[in-house]
């Protein structure tokens, strides 16, 4: 092997395991605040991707409507609950926030489709679909079920997962799609090729990192987050509240996912089914990470990535069995370092 | 006048295990109520229900608003704290982050100095803001429970035992600063296994058994009373703590 045939595999793998660093953060996110363990994020991939890619091509988007019919069903759910003490002001939020705001997005993406927006529109479209789209599948079916188990968590995540996967083929179709760049160009260091895409996916990812850290650090929604996830009932009982939370938690994932999706899409064809791969290798990165820790996250993201350009180098057939292949030594050392199961307490 | 808080004919079940029955107690503005009584009376199930922790059948109503409907946080929000058995702290986060998340509810402008009146509180708690709170000892994780449910500005404070597993001295520290919460206008409900030291520094108290409240009245009369002599302040000679 030459070394500049390793450095394009390792500059490839980086590149891959950017995108599943953000994945996995989203994933330790949202299992710490919320318990669930997020299989849909893939499809938020899937989602936001194929809908820049739709929007970039001129065309429709399905998930706009979708986002739309699912911000009604969120107000029902909020009517429902508040029935017995009809509060205004408190309606009246819920229905800027889940009726009018998606009614909004959609006559704005019924307008640009239309006329072929320029990419930082459709980007910006896209993240604010699949964001409404995140925030109200927590208030229909994650919030309801907030006080339940991590397995029944887990279902409900699965069943998501599933009809997501099932709707995304009706918006989509079977067909793959490719996004346009979004930074063209590229220039060459060495060995090296850098395209602008795969600056992006550095930068983005570093500032995403970057970002997050200053919100956990600094700000107080950032640090009731991390309230809710260190002591769920301490947190409720300083007012700060589970659902409240919830929504940001899933706010961020969706924002994640769909963003992943769009760095992504003009690499890699991508269908609406793909998105299910690239969120486990996410997941992969997080459970390595133990779902709790963000910094093993990204660095096990790296590996995974790095691991997985390798493999399709040697082995292209074998390459995902070798890297879920990477979770047995590390469950085998977790199970020993930790050999009594815990019974889940609340 | 009316009371702050006033529970009327509270049932609190496990399952189909009642383990509070036809409970009615108030807490006036200014005052310190306590209700004594052995491990496993039902202190901390009543305590819990009153905050929206576990259901409550009855009713139970604070600053004149009935709290059937509202859920933990609103509760907060009102003005009703508990400091649990267990504290609840953020244990990876530090002294400064608890308490500011303390006051998650309040004003920015108003957190500053509530910070500053904290600190003044438990001086231990401002040499140690930088610490995590899950490596402070039991006695400084107290005063932060105790601080963080401050900082959301209650005006009525349920303290569920605050001396369990403490050093007297600073149990004796604890119950002071109980009493000076009344001086600013804090009413606090008092859950203590210690009966000696919560009657001698509350107001009112009610003795629980089994579910029930055997007895009320007066604090310094139940301390006066026989049973209670008997059965939780022990044959104790002057000066030797109960626990």
């Amino acid at each position: 092997m030459n070394t500049t045939i390793m450095l394009f595999l390792v500059q490839d793998g980086i590149t891959n395991g950017a995108i599943y660093a953000l994945l996995g953060l989203a994933l330790v996110l949202v299992f710490a605040v919320t318990r669930v363990i997020l299989i849909p994020q893939g499809e938020f991939v899937t989602y936001g991707a194929l809908t820049y890619a739709s929007l970039a091509a001129g065309q429709m988007p399905g998930t706009a409507k979708l986002a739309l019919a699912l911000g009604i069903g969120a107000f029902g759910f909020d009517l429902f609950v508040a029935r017995r003490a009809l509060h205004g002001r408190l309606i009246l939020r819920s229905l800027v926030t889940n009726v009018v705001l998606p009614a909004v997005v959609l006559a704005l993406t019924v307008y640009f489709a239309a006329q072929k927006p320029p990419v930082a529109v459709a980007i910006v479209l896209s993240l604010v679909i699949v964001a409404m789209i995140g925030l109200y599948l927590y208030r229909i079916a994650f919030q309801p079920l907030a006080h339940t188990s991590v397995l029944v968590l887990l279902i409900a995540s699965v069943g998501v997962h599933l009809a997501l996967q099932g709707l995304g083929l009706l918006f989509f179709g079977a067909e793959g799609q490719r996004g346009p760049a979004v930074l063209a160009g590229s220039f060459t260091a060495g060995a090296l090729r850098f395209t602008g895409q795969s600056l992006t996916v550095y930068g983005i990812t570093i500032a995403f990192i970057v970002g997050l850290w200053l919100f956990f650090g600094l700000t107080l929604y950032g640090k009731a987050l991390r309230a809710t996830a260190v002591n769920r009932l301490g947190a409720r009982l300083a007012g700060i509240r589970t659902t409240l939370s919830g929504q940001i938690a899933f706010l961020l994932a969706s924002v994640i996912g769909a963003l992943s999706g769009i760095l992504i899409v003009p690499i890699t064809t991508l269908y609406y089914d793909s998105g299910f791969l690239i969120g486990l290798k996410g997941f992969v990165a997080a459970i390595i990470g133990g779902l709790v820790s963000y910094p093993l996250t990204a660095v096990a993201a790296l590996v995974v990535g790095i691991v997985e350009a390798f493999s399709s180098f040697y082995a292209s057939n074998y390459k995902e069995v070798i890297v879920f292949m990477l979770l047995i030594p590390v469950l085998l050392l977790r199970s020993l370092a930790a050999p009594a199961v815990e019974e889940e307490k609340d | 006048m009316s009371a702050l808080l006033s529970v009327t004919d509270a049932h609190v079940a496990y399952g189909k295990v009642e383990a509070v029955r036809s409970v009615s107690l108030e807490v006036g503005a200014n005052e310190i109520v306590t209700i004594v009584g052995a491990n496993g009376a039902g202190k901390t199930t009543l305590l819990s229900a009153v905050m929206g922790i576990l259901p409550l059948k009855g009713r139970v109503t604070f600053a004149g608003e009935d709290l059937a409907r509202l859920d933990i946080e609103d509760r907060v929000a009102m003005g009703l704290g508990l400091v649990p058995e267990h504290r609840e702290l953020f244990v990876t986060m530090n002294v400064e982050d608890n308490l500011e998340l303390g006051a998650f509810r309040i004003e920015r402008s108003r957190a500053k100095s509530s910070i500053e009146r904290v600190y003044a509180l438990f001086p231990r708690l401002k040499e140690r803001r930088k610490q995590l709170a899950g490596t402070l000892s039991g006695g400084e994780q107290q005063m932060l429970a105790m601080g963080r449910a401050l900082m959301g500005e209650p005006k009525l404070l349920m303290l569920d035992e605050p001396s369990l597993g403490l050093a007297p001295i600073i149990v004796a520290d604890i119950f002071r600063i109980v009493t000076e919460l009344r001086t600013a206008g804090v009413s606090v409900l008092l859950v203590e296994q210690n009966a000696q030291a919560a009657l001698k520094i509350a107001d009112q108290a009610y003795v629980m058994e089994l579910g029930e409240f055997v007895l009320s009245g007066k604090a310094s009369d139940i301390a006066a009373n026989e049973r209670v002599a008997a059965s939780y302040l022990g044959f104790q000679h002057e000066g030797e703590s109960v626990l």
